[in-house]
């Protein structure tokens, strides 16, 4: 089961915060991807077969596996449809984005 | 709801690549990565030259990676890499696996003598090249990856690319390195086997990872895996492996070998072609792979 992911921004107030090396002290997950997107997938799981190929062909990692079932999260999903087009089932449709 | 079924997965799932990266939608590259860090886990070190994943992986002070990564200058991946492993040897860690991830224009082109010199000194490094046949990440520029009768925004549709494409793989295999290979994301499974037996050789290894770039081929997002697929099974990219520049396995043969129409038809950057330059370019896969096919016979 995928924990909560936590998202945090990282602001330095003066100078002296800033490490000396270039390295990275944080995540990427602060920057919510899923506000490129113009249309949405839906996953009607009564069809699902669970073979698994949407989570595998996922680029974003935002089709999460919880309790053997497929998830989309929409914090991070991109819209790009690769999810739809792959399911051999074809549970899964993309419908527009509204809001 | 009622079925009560536990979930195959043909991969693991520990993740090494996180959410909230940069890149683009139905990013190929991505993909690639991810693959390919479940393959060889978190005792990894990544050299990142000028390439999309160097703006994928995130801006100071984030990361999306779960590995340590090494930005270095655009020609220099290989030789970064080899300064690091050499490094980590003094440190007394023999165990992590260093990487250079290069891009197809950092890789054949700017940063091809890096490479070859680490190839020649045999370092012990895995070197990948993701092949999205052109500078990605600059504009869609041309590389000597870009096949034949491309667009780019420097080989425009009145005067397209007529070279053919640069066998980076044959270079390679000219060096007789331990262990080489191609693969296309569209065979996650593939590229996870290929990855884990690039893990366990020792010497320079070299995986040449196809990776279709919705933005640069004006193609749909969503056909990102159908053209992987379809270039395999068009044997435009067959994939194979070379052990010591010698022994050519093939890995994945189409049943049945489909003509490239239908796999220039799903890409705008095509759109222009004229049926006699398809025919040219038929010819040119036809040849190339019956040239494979003997080397994989007579190993």
């Amino acid at each position: 089961m995928p924990k909560k992911r936590d998202a945090k921004k990282i602001n330095f107030t003066s100078i002296a915060e800033v490490p000396t090396m270039p390295m990275s002290l944080g995540s990427m997950l602060w920057n919510k991807t899923g506000t490129w997107r113009n249309i949405r997938p839906e996953i009607k799981l009564e069809d699902c077969i669970q073979c698994g190929i949407c989570w595998k062909f996922c680029p974003d990692m935002s089709i999460l596996i919880e309790n053997e079932w497929p998830v989309v999260d929409y914090d991070f999903c991109k819209g790009c449809g690769i999810c739809a087009e792959e399911c051999p089932a074809k549970c899964i449709v993309m419908v527009e984005e509204r809001k | 709801m009622s079925k009560e079924k536990k979930m195959k997965l043909s991969l693991p799932t520990e993740e090494l690549v996180g959410s909230g990266n940069l890149a683009c939608q139905g990013c190929g590259a991505t993909l690639a990565m991810r693959y390919f860090l479940k393959a060889l886990g978190p005792k990894t070190v990544l050299c990142i030259p000028a390439c999309c994943w160097s703006v994928i992986d995130g801006p100071y002070p984030y990361s999306c990676l779960g590995v340590p990564v090494h930005h270095s200058a655009f020609e220099t991946a290989a030789s970064t890499a080899t300064g690091v492993k050499a490094g980590l040897q003094m440190t007394g860690d023999n165990e992590t696996t260093v990487v250079a991830w290069g891009g197809d224009g950092g890789t054949f082109d700017i940063g091809l003598q890096a490479l070859s010199g680490a190839a020649e000194r045999n370092d012990d490094i895995i070197y990948v090249c993701y092949d999205n046949e052109a500078y990605m990440n600059t504009g869609i520029q041309r590389s000597s990856a870009t096949p034949l009768g491309a667009w780019t925004t420097t080989t425009p549709v009145k005067f397209f690319k007529d070279q053919p494409k640069k066998d980076i793989d044959a270079i390679m295999a000219a060096h007789r390195i331990p262990y080489q290979a191609t693969a296309s994301i569209s065979y996650p499974e593939d590229v996870y086997k290929k990855a884990k037996k690039a893990k366990d050789v020792k010497g320079t290894r070299f995986l040449h990872i196809y990776a279709p770039c919705p933005t640069g081929w004006k193609s749909r997002p969503e056909d990102t895996i159908k053209l992987g697929r379809m270039v395999v099974q068009n044997c435009i990219f067959p994939l194979f492996e070379v052990e010591h520049g010698e022994k050519y396995t093939l890995t994945m043969k189409p049943a049945n070998k489909k003509p490239i129409d239908d796999y220039l038809k799903l890409q705008g950057r095509f759109r222009h072609l004229k049926p006699e330059t398809i025919k040219v370019m038929q010819e040119a896969v036809d040849h190339e792979w019956t040239r494979l096919l003997k080397l994989c016979e007579n190993r």
